[in-house]
């Protein structure tokens, strides 16, 4: 039994190789860039415009309004990385309605990859936000006590990140190929249209959590003069 | 194994390379787009803030022209009204002024007419009276008329004042001509005897005397010489009647023109 479109390979050089993970995710980026491109080409700044730059405009301003909610004093900085995140994602499951595709998502190599770049990009911004010596302490806080406890949690939490990921993705194409086999007809699709929600649900998910961890490194330079003013 | 770190480090890069390309065609000209939209609102909204407050504040001048203007128009108004009834009341006035002019000369007019008929009116009476009080005794002088009064004039001769009579000799002296003596009729004979015995004794002189007929003298007797003259007649009478009527009209005449004082005073307003 197939786990991981990682087992599909489509040529191989020793360590080198090209499965299906690394083609799907090349085909979803070219959709994406090439679709944003498309419509991005002729945006009008006037009253007027086209219901695919409503429709970009609703969805980059909905998560940067999302980021904002979360507690990112500045979204904007961080709607490329935490964007692109949530915009992947989706796509990876919104992709599932075709047949023959699986979701790189699906593949624990990706979510780690995803969990791993989240897990970098919380103490550079953090760093980059408070300063390497503010961020560093923060670890030790409240007391240094407390510093193993938070890099466990800081690992941890990334491993969680990508198992949540993997496991929702993969559990939803495993659940369509069991149920392919017993109910052939009429249940797979119910089951497609819960994997969509599921996917939409688990893209929000990880992009929010990813926000809110960066939101936590960088936020404390804001509560910091309050509590040094008490 | 699940993770395949070829892939991982494969997707790393992939995820990268995303994030690179839709910052570049998806975030950076999405959000240019909005925000100079919203700059582009904000500007009209701005020029519409100030047109609008450029419209009140044209609004409010005009209603306050407005308001000036009907103030004016009021003011106007109540002058002109002010004016014209200032106009109407002192053209009324003149009108009375000029009416109340007009009666008085009216009045004075009609009584100067009232005046001057009764005056011509009086004058005829008088005229009348005295004409048909002379017709009267005219017609009534007859011979024993006459008779009667040479007797009374040769009476009055003798009551005669004594310096008349000596200025009436004397007269009767100097003239060369003879004394007249008139009367209405030819006197008999015996009367002129009469007379001139009477003339005789009261000058103490033979007195030449001439007989006259004159129908001027209604009734008497008269002697005339050299510019003197003694007479005795009813002419005379009437004569000094006349003009003792004449006298008591014009002192009638003069309380009159007093009386008008009191009119003018009253009529005036």
């Amino acid at each position: 039994m197939r786990l991981s479109p990682d087992e599909i390979i489509f040529w191989q050089y020793g360590f080198v190789k090209l499965n299906a993970t690394i083609v799907f995710t090349w085909g979803l980026i070219f959709l994406l860039a090439v679709g944003a491109k498309l419509i991005t080409r002729h945006l009008s700044t006037d009253l007027t415009r086209t219901r695919w730059q409503n429709m970009l405009e609703i969805i980059v301003t909905g998560i940067e309004k999302q980021l904002g909610e979360v507690g990112l004093s500045q979204p904007r900085t961080y709607l490329g990385f935490l964007g692109t995140i949530f915009l992947f994602v989706a796509a990876a499951s919104l992709c599932t309605i075709f047949p023959g595709y699986e979701p790189p998502t699906g593949s624990l190599s990706t979510t780690v990859a995803l969990s791993l770049c989240v897990f970098v990009a919380v103490p550079f911004y953090g760093i980059a936000g408070q300063g390497l010596s503010e961020y560093l302490h923060s670890y030790m806080a409240p007391t240094p006590i407390m510093l193993p406890f938070n890099i466990i949690s800081e690992i941890s939490r990334t491993l969680a990140l990508a198992i949540r990921l993997f496991g929702n993705m993969m559990s939803g194409t495993m659940i369509i190929a069991i149920l392919l086999t017993i109910t052939p007809f009429f249940f797979p699709i119910l089951m497609t249209v819960l994997g969509l929600l599921t996917g939409m649900v688990q893209a929000y998910i990880f992009s929010i959590l990813a926000a809110v961890y960066i939101a936590a490194a960088t936020q404390v330079r804001v509560t910091k003069p309050a509590t040094l003013q008490e | 194994m699940l993770i395949d770190w070829f892939t991982v480090g494969a997707q790393i890069v992939n995820f990268f390379i995303l994030v690179w390309l839709l910052k570049r065609f998806l975030y950076k000209p999405v959000i240019n787009a909005i925000d100079a939209r919203e700059k582009r609102i904000a500007r009209e909204l701005a020029s519409a803030d100030a047109k609008a407050a450029e419209a009140q504040k044209e609004r409010d001048d005009f209603q306050t022209k407005n308001e000036d203007f009907d103030r004016q128009r009021a003011t106007l108004l109540s002058e002109a009204a002010e004016e014209a009834h200032t106009e109407r009341q002192r053209l009324f006035d003149e009108a009375r002024h000029d009416a109340e002019e007009l009666r008085v000369k009216r009045q004075k007019a009609l009584q100067n007419e009232a005046s001057s008929l009764q005056e011509a009116v009086s004058r005829r009476t008088r005229h009348e009276v005295f004409a048909i009080t002379r017709k009267t005794l005219a017609d009534l002088a007859t011979t024993s008329l006459e008779e009667q009064m040479v007797e009374v004039f040769t009476r009055r001769l003798k009551e005669m004042d004594e310096q008349v009579k000596t200025e009436l000799a004397a007269s009767l002296a100097k003239s060369s001509d003879p004394a007249v003596v008139r009367s209405r009729f030819e006197l008999p004979p015996e009367q002129q005897a009469i007379l001139q015995k009477a003339l005789n004794e009261t000058f103490s002189a033979e007195i030449r005397i001439r007989f006259e007929t004159s129908p001027d003298i209604i009734s008497g007797i008269e002697l005339a010489s050299d510019g003197r003259k003694i007479a005795w007649s009813i002419e005379d009478y009437l004569m000094s009647l006349e003009e003792a009527v004449d006298e008591l009209l014009q002192e009638k005449k003069q309380p009159k023109t007093n009386d008008e004082q009191p009119i003018q005073e009253r009529t005036s307003p």
